[in-house]
């Protein structure tokens, strides 16, 4: 029997996983997809909220603003790319300008430090591509950018290397109180659990009213983005936000980690709760909006555009609790924006519960620390020609467009829950993720991929289940 | 530090001939630089034929084209690295490079021949909405897993784009035993060659639906099917056309860029249509030293013009180290592209550093019928040549004199444009 069950390895889970591995426990990680970071935790806008959004004395906003506090510390042990960049809730017209002061109380309220409302002149200087219209804007010091990708996998693999079992493609179909516990039926078998951790993202209203009678509903809230070339990256150097409307925040326009500009998300609840396409009037949006704070935006320079979805719970709070009516299943619900600024909290935050109720030892052997992937861009000249001589795959260029080398790909495929598809080479070190989009870097990662996994290329996949990339050999039907 | 007279950036068939254009002319010092296991570039996966027709009056498929050139660089005793990319070239002309061998280095160069070649649009570029499963490919990425590792990326085929690739790519798949259902080109007008829409898609009946592109791509995993709508004249989907084709894999040939970031960091200026630099008669940059040849500097329909563009920009390279006159003094001429003409290569002429004829080339903008290409030195017509049939998808070509530009001293500008009878 385990411990502790997480069903759902996003940013929740992980972290929860990760807070959970410094105790005693047997823990298992189920996630349906072939990897870590494959729902809501992959596609959205990579931000580190400053906390001045929510409402003042909810759970998001003290989970916001501790998670925020928490994010160095976690990038900084689980070596993961975050930047505190600030940002920027900018104001176009004179009588929106009470909603700015609002918006300024209220993040002080909530705990956020450095805030300031900063006029026309000195904000020109500050980011000199916002639009003329502009008039002023509530400048947040501590927002800042991850990597959500990065953030995620190096909190599994943190987890994973501290004694946290993970099981993929793994999907969760039946769970039943049993004595002591929970029974969780999957496709590939029955496990037993005293705790079950609900960290499913759209998912977590099925799993939760499969034990309670207090229904939850979750609503997958669609958002779109585009993504511009790195020639773009330096368009705005702070997360630039619209005044926050009725269904979220607004089109943002920001830099990325790596050097990118994004511009989304839009906003619309769906249906589907696998509904990560993108639609015309999603994109049109995108197009129109976000020139409307940042002006000459390059748009001819996108390289993809995608949609993720957003977990939403009609309450617009997050849901971290034992169930009411069922003891030992605790939610991780509803947790959309600030959901990735807040995870290291909510991690912290379920473990504590946990360990009320378990009361176990300390996990003696927990190491706090990780060490990434190596980038050898970021070495020294002189560092990368050592590196080189030692290890020649590492100046072997497979992706050209990012610059990736063989070493990192066979890095992201070697490590603790290492890459298995395109896809999962792409979060981790991100070949195919530039201007060509793959288009060179394709068959020659299939081929590490295949090498690595002693398999034949027609098996690899782009993500896990049905994705194959080949259909066959030539002529293999004539 | 190794120091050469001329590196070359790049193995494929403008690398090459810049190289061979560059030894004929007496430049002993040169090294190419390949990223790629071989020589050759792009050609390598392009096997079928159609090359050489203008270069070795014969008909070659891409491999031959290129070993043509690889025997010629290996008969001169050229130098080249493979499997070596080049991560940047400082603006006086240090190239920082590696591979899995040699490492990080760093080489010294007089003059640089830049002849990277292009890549594909991917689909991003074109904002088509809908999921993004398996089984969505550039033509280009399809064709070097058919071509080159024997792989089928799908059985049902929609090819979006009439780029020459994708219409290539079309008789490819057909041949190695895949149903291409359909072609569709959101302009009005085939974006490849002629010969191509006759030889790749009439002769096996597959269908070019003009003023068509996709709106959706469906599939989770794979992909299921697209959308297929016809557009208006302002290119906007029509939404009562829409028309669902089943497929497991939709292959793209909407574009190539000239892979110029390399360029850009060392401070080139670009062309706006052509995305490649802006370069004079030697094919020479903003930079003085720096040339550019092939589908880098625009990109091309015929794979012997990029060879004879490129052995010039390799003549003019060895020129150059050779102590040619310095240019800062002469007249410089710009080329006004006007009606018609998008873009004009080069872009400016010095005509006292001109040989005796100097190509230019160019792409129009629109289908033309019996139209002419009009010449004029400043207000003065001189060259006038009908031509039956134009299309963006064909490279236009005009010759200009050098003794004919030397009757006009005082010319302030040459202008090239298209004119209706």
């Amino acid at each position: 029997m385990y411990d502790v069950i997480i069903i759902g390895a996003g940013v929740s889970g992980t972290a929860c996983a990760r807070e959970l591995s410094r105790l005693d426990l047997k823990i298992l990680v189920l996630e349906k997809e072939e990897d870590v970071c494959c729902g809501t935790s992959k596609a959205n806008s990579g931000i580190v909220h400053a906390g001045y959004d929510a409402v003042s004395g909810s759970l998001m906003a003290q989970l916001n603003v501790r998670g925020n506090e928490l994010m160095e510390e976690w990038a900084k042990e689980l070596d993961f790319p975050f930047k505190r960049t600030g940002s920027l809730v900018v104001c176009r017209r004179e009588e929106d300008m009470p909603l700015l002061w609002e918006l300024k109380e209220r993040g002080e309220k909530n705990g956020v430090k450095g805030l300031e409302i900063i006029e026309e002149k000195e904000l020109k200087e500050m980011e000199e591509n916002l639009s003329c219209e502009v008039i002023a804007a509530l400048y947040a010091p501590t927002a800042g950018i991850v990597c959500p990708f990065g953030m995620n996998i190096a909190m599994a693999e943190n987890a994973y290397t501290n004694g946290v079992e993970f099981q993929f493609d793994t999907l969760v179909t039946k769970i039943e109180k049993i004595e002591k516990g929970y029974r969780i039926d999957t496709e590939k078998g029955s496990f037993k659990t005293k705790y079950v951790v609900n960290a499913a993202g759209v998912y977590a209203d099925i799993f939760h009213n499969m034990v309670s009678e207090k229904k939850i509903e979750i609503t997958p809230r669609k958002g779109e983005y585009c993504l511009l070339d790195k020639k773009a990256g330096n368009h705005v150097n702070k997360v630039i936000f619209s005044l926050p409307g009725k269904l979220g925040k607004g089109i943002l326009v920001t830099p990325t980690v790596h050097g990118n500009l994004l511009l989304g998300p839009t906003a619309a609840d769906i249906e589907e709760k696998e509904g990560i396409n993108t639609t015309e009037e999603g994109l049109k949006e995108i197009r129109e909006k976000a020139g409307l704070n940042v002006k000459n935006l390059p748009l001819g320079q996108v390289i993809t555009s995608f949609a993720g979805l957003r977990a939403h719970e009609k309450g617009h709070e997050f849901i971290i609790k034992e169930a009411e009516d069922a003891k030992g299943f605790i939610d991780c619900a509803g947790i959309e924006s600030p959901g990735l600024t807040s995870a290291p909290a909510i991690g912290e935050l379920v473990a504590k519960m946990i360990k009320e109720g378990l009361n176990p030892k300390e996990n003696k052997k927990f190491e706090g620390r990780r060490k990434g992937i190596l980038f050898p861009h970021k070495l020294t000249k002189e560092e990368r020609k050592q590196l080189i001589k030692e290890h020649p795959e590492y100046g072997n260029i497979i992706c050209r467009c990012e610059m990736i080398s063989q070493g990192e790909i066979l890095d992201a495929i070697h490590r603790p829950l290492g890459a298995k598809s395109l896809d999962g080479i792409k979060r981790r070190v991100r070949a195919g993720f530039g201007r060509c989009q793959g288009g060179f870097c394709t068959p020659k990662i299939m081929e590490i991929l295949a090498t690595e996994y002693g398999t034949e290329e027609n098996t690899i996949t782009k993500m896990g289940k049905e994705s194959i990339l080949i259909m066959g050999r030539n002529k293999d039907q004539l | 530090m190794k120091t050469y007279d001329i590196v070359i950036i790049g193995g494929g068939p403008a690398g090459l001939a810049a190289a061979v254009g560059a030894k004929n002319s007496g430049c002993d010092s040169i090294l190419i630089l390949e990223r790629d296991k071989e020589l050759g570039g792009i050609l390598n996966q392009c096997i079928h034929n159609g090359f050489g027709l203008h270069t070795f009056k014969e008909e070659l498929t891409g491999p031959e084209y290129a070993a043509r050139y690889i025997e010629k660089v290996q008969q001169l005793q050229i130098q080249y690295l493979l499997n070596t990319m080049v991560v940047e070239i400082s603006p006086d002309k240090v190239i920082t490079a590696m591979n899995g061998k040699e490492g990080l280095m760093e080489i010294s160069a007089k003059a640089v021949i830049l002849a990277m070649g292009c890549r594909e649009r991917p689909r991003g570029a074109l904002n088509i909405p809908g999921y993004r499963p398996a089984g969505i490919y550039s033509a280009g990425t399809a064709q070097r897993l058919v071509n080159m590792e024997g792989y089928l990326p799908g059985r049902e085929i929609v090819i979006l784009g009439s780029g020459d690739i994708g219409l290539i790519m079309a008789r490819r798949m057909t041949l190695e035993g895949a149903k291409v259902k359909v072609v569709a080109e959101l302009m009005p007008y085939c974006g490849g060659l002629k010969r191509n829409i006759v030889q790749c898609l009439e002769d096996y009946n597959i269908p070019l639906k003009l003023s068509h592109t996709v709106v959706n791509i469906h599939g989770k995993e794979r992909v299921e099917g697209v959308t297929l709508a016809q557009v208006d004249e302002n290119l906007h989907p029509i939404k009562e056309t829409e028309e669902y084709i089943p497929c497991d894999t939709l292959l793209l040939s909407v574009g190539l860029i000239p892979e110029n970031e390399l360029s850009l960091e060392m401070g080139n200026e670009m062309g706006k249509v052509t995305n490649g630099p802006i370069v004079d008669e030697s094919l020479e940059t903003n930079i003085e030293g720096v040339f550019a040849c092939g589908n880098v500097l625009h990109v091309h329909d015929l794979v012997d013009f990029v060879s004879s563009e490129a052995e010039t920009a390799g003549k003019n390279a060895a020129l150059y180290v050779n102590g040619r006159k310095a240019k800062e003094k002469m007249h410089l001429i710009p080329i006004h592209h006007e009606e018609g003409v998008r873009y004009t290569v080069p872009a400016h002429i010095h005509p006292e550093n001109m040989e005796e004829k100097l190509t230019i080339r160019f792409r129009v903008g629109e289908v033309y019928k019996n139209a002419f290409i009009v010449v004029y030195f400043d207000e003065q017509q001189v060259f006038k040549k009908k031509r039956s049939f134009m299309a963006p998808g064909e490279m236009e070509e005009i010759i200009l004199r050098k003794e004919q530009l030397l009757d006009f001293p005082q010319l302030e500008k040459i202008r090239v444009r298209i004119e209706k009878e």
